[in-house]
């Protein structure tokens, strides 16, 4: 059991050895995505290898370093060396690895660049690191990670641990400085750890952006017998999976965060509500639970301050509407996840009618560092109304997937082209969706706006919990708001009636615009009354949201919508019987892949000539569009059938 | 009988214990039969309309069994842009079912998730919690094909 200071200490220099060991190590990232491209075969190899060569080294796990296009990623770790990181690993080029260090060659294929190790900590939350002195050898010269375009830009807070740690290991999170801001925390009186963040201006990162420091506050000053603590880890938005990178990455993070919290407010449970589509993510933060209570981090009297707490997992049982905090709560009370009217407010009467704050995954892992350096320090980051980074998914149609955190007031352009490195270069970006189904699109034209709660706002969307999903002119708008529709409808709880009710009508409307069904374009502006009062009337933030998307893609893509009426034409060829596919002559080389892979047969021609569609036979499937590498398949309006057109 | 009781017995003083109860059933049995259901409200004491409130309003809880292999779909936001429709045509067809729905054999459920997370690797599907992306149509059928012959791939 950890008793005191001198212990945590111990841990720290245990840690560092683990870390930094005296021998070669190599690593993997073996989150959800890394495995799901691959990861555990490259492991295995990798210690097979070692194992038949008899290199002296080592094989550990980590988690996800961002860079998800090129999963698997592999990290090489030589004494005195700085870290060496290689994209889209597979078994073979483990081997290959394997061999290059046992002849003290530089393997260079598939090298995303160096990592330096203090580059890994943020500045002031870790004891320094044994000063590495490095070998001026082969990897002299080398490209640094952090210049590699998709990293520049990038600064990393809440995801600081992520793939330079074993997730596993509590004694690696120590090392990088963890459990430090607990400690720090056990000297002040919880109204000063308020104040800290109060001073930081961070905010909920579950997409409300409520003032963090706030919210602890009315809790911390609602007196009662008992007070909770939850986290918030049912991340539902589709196309955003932050909260699962760090609870899979760097559970311990939340973990501190969380007792951080539970100290300022008085409480002595925590609760971990996490998603059951997330398997990985509930048994790797089980793990490190019971890890911090073995060494009396979590239980009675956590070192010897006389302040006992202890934190559970709950896994949800897959309703989207349980992101919204009532509905989380009625949830582990183990009812129906049905919203409950605000006031009271959880920090007044949350579960079992106790004082209760929920904040999401990422605000908690930004906890320890705001804690370590100090509140002025996160403020200096960010606009004035934001603070600090923001973790996105960037996903959808952009060539660097990944998850990428970025200060406050960076342009969404700067992370979509820079970062991103835009979309297929024969396509136009023509949105950035974010804020989930809550949220909306941003057209390209407007990308230039920050990173800002406000901004976003005003331009139409959320900031949301973080997903970016890029869409180039294949996506369809009138689809998209649909496809968003479709979501909320079946999500919603069915308690009130404008949510209920309202989204089944847009629904409906929506989907009969997309089968060319309508004809009059004042269903536009009964679509944009209904939407708003949905907005106006629904009882709790699903469902007040729910019409962002359309009401944002109506704002913005109005023409398309009214190409749907008027035209009967989908110009982007994703509303199947809006549009006929056609192969343009000029830009069609012949190669015959279409034909090969079109399911109906419907596309024929000679090779080295132009390819025709037999309009007859073609069911739109649009499997043609996704093989032709010369983007010479085309949509057009019905009326124009018959074979090739000449652009 | 008895094993229920055990459950529940296991489970009685814990708070929000009806999750914890519903979980287990619905892993030993691969479902919630009905007549189990009933038993749980008599020998707790929870309102029945309660627990089957419960039952039928969240996905992971399902009152029709399921088969061996449970196939997800994802529908999220990229999935969907990134032709996750083309996934379910072709799954439906494959199989001969719709998404909710087993085959008669008891070997496949189809069912439809939204969003597993794995947004990179869009469109993604999971067999038994082993994540599969950057699928189509061609790719899905061979590992369809593999799951058919007896079990996971790897």
């Amino acid at each position: 059991m950890l008793k005191n200071k001198q212990l945590l200490d111990n841990l720290q220099e245990l840690g560092l050895k683990v870390l930094y060991p005296e021998q070669i190590k190599f690593s993997v990232g073996m989150a959800s995505c890394g495995r799901a491209s691959g990861a555990e075969e490259v492991f295995n190899a990798l210690r097979e290898e070692i194992e038949q060569t008899g290199l002296g080294a080592i094989v550990t796990p980590t988690g996800c370093l961002g860079f998800c296009q090129k999963e698997p990623l592999v990290y090489l770790q030589v004494p005195g060396q700085p870290r060496l990181v290689y994209g889209n690993f597979n078994s073979n080029r483990a081997k290959e690895l394997v061999q290059a260090v046992r002849q003290g060659e530089l393997y260079k294929k598939m090298l995303l660049g160096t990592v330096y190790e203090d580059e890994n900590v943020v500045e002031g939350t870790s004891h320094q690191l044994s000063s590495p002195s490095f070998v001026s050898g082969q990897s002299e010269g080398l490209r640094q990670l952090k210049d590699h375009h998709f990293y520049k830009g990038q600064l990393k807070i809440a995801t600081r641990n992520c793939g330079n740690i074993d997730p596993g290991s509590i004694t690696e999170y120590v090392a990088m400085g963890g459990y430090q801001a607990f400690y720090d925390c056990l000297q002040k009186t919880p109204a000063e750890v308020i104040e800290t963040i109060k001073q930081s201006g961070l905010r909920g990162r579950g997409g409300g952006g409520f003032p963090t420091g706030s919210k602890w506050e009315f809790a911390r000053n609602n007196v009662a017998p008992q007070k909770f603590v939850i986290c918030n880890a049912d991340e539902g938005d589709p196309g955003a999976y932050m909260d699962r990178s760090i609870l899979e990455g760097d559970p311990h993070s939340v973990i501190e965060g969380m007792l951080v919290g539970g100290y300022a407010i008085g409480a002595d449970t925590g609760i971990i509500y996490c998603r059951a589509e997330y398997p990985l993510a509930v048994e790797t933060i089980t793990n490190a639970i019971d890890q911090a209570r073995t060494l009396g981090l979590l239980g009675r009297d956590i070192l010897c301050s006389g302040f006992s707490y202890d934190i559970k997992v709950v896994k949800g049982a897959g309703a989207f509407v349980c992101g919204e905090e009532t509905a989380l709560i009625a949830s582990i009370e183990g009812f129906m996840g049905e919203p409950r009217p605000r006031p009271p407010f959880p920090a007044q009467q949350g579960l079992w009618g106790y004082p209760t704050i929920i904040n999401n995954v990422e605000t908690w892992a930004n906890i320890s560092p705001i804690i370590c350096r100090g509140g002025d320090w996160y403020a200096k980051i960010g606009t004035e109304k934001s603070k600090g980074t923001k973790v996105f998914a960037l996903v959808g149609d952009v060539r660097n997937n990944g998850l990428v955190e970025v200060p406050m007031g960076t342009s969404i352009r700067e992370i979509v082209y820079s970062i991103g490195g835009g979309t297929d270069p024969n396509l136009k970006i023509k949105a950035v969706q974010t804020g989930g189904p809550s949220g909306g699109c941003i057209p390209e034209h407007m990308l230039d706006i920050p990173v800002d709660y406000d901004k976003l706002l005003e331009a139409g969307t959320i900031m949301g919990s973080g997903g970016m999903v890029v869409m180039n002119e294949r996506s369809c708008m009138v689809d998209v708001s649909r496809f968003f529709m479709s979501f909320t409808q079946e999500e919603s709880c069915g308690k009130c009636v404008p949510c209920r009710e309202g989204t089944k009508r847009i629904l409906d409307m929506l989907e009969d615009i997309c089968q060319g069904k309508v004809s009059d374009l004042r269903q536009l502006d009964l679509l944009n009354e209904l939407a708003e009062t949905i907005k106006d009337t629904s009882l709790c933030g699903l469902g007040q949201t729910a019409p962002n998307p359309v009401l944002s893609t109506l704002r913005h893509f109005r023409n398309e919508f009214e190409a749907h009426i008027t035209n009967k034409f989908c110009s982007a060829g994703v509303c199947q019987n809006l549009f006929n596919l056609v192969i343009n002559s000029d830009l069609c080389i012949g190669c015959g892949l279409c034909s090969k892979a079109c399911p109906q047969a419907a596309i024929n021609g000679e090779k080295g000539n132009p390819f025709t569609i037999d309009q007859e036979l073609c069911v739109q499937c649009r499997i043609c569009v996704q093989t032709c590498n010369k983007n010479a398949i085309l949509a057009v309006e019905n009326a124009k059938r018959g074979g090739s057109v000449h652009a | 009988m008895k094993e229920l009781m055990e459950v529940i017995k296991k489970h009685q003083d814990k708070s929000g214990k009806v999750f914890f109860i519903l979980e287990e059933i619905q892993k030993r049995h691969n479902y919630i039969p009905k007549d189990v259901l009933k038993s749980v409200s008599k020998e707790t004491a929870i309102p029945l309309p309660q627990l089957y409130g419960v039952a039928t309003f969240y996905t992971g809880f399902s009152l029709k069994p399921k088969g061996e292999h449970v196939i997800s779909i994802c529908h999220g936001t990229v999935c969907h842009v990134k032709g996750s429709k083309m996934l379910s045509e072709t799954l439906e067809q494959e199989l001969g079912i719709k998404e909710g729905e087993t085959t008669p054999d008891s070997k496949f459920t189809l069912q439809s998730v939204r969003c597993l997370g794995c947004c990179s690797l869009a469109p993604v599907i999971s067999i038994d919690n082993k994540i599969y992306g950057n699928l189509d149509r061609e790719k899905l059928r061979v590992l369809l094909k593999q799951y058919r012959n007896g079990g996971d791939t790897c």
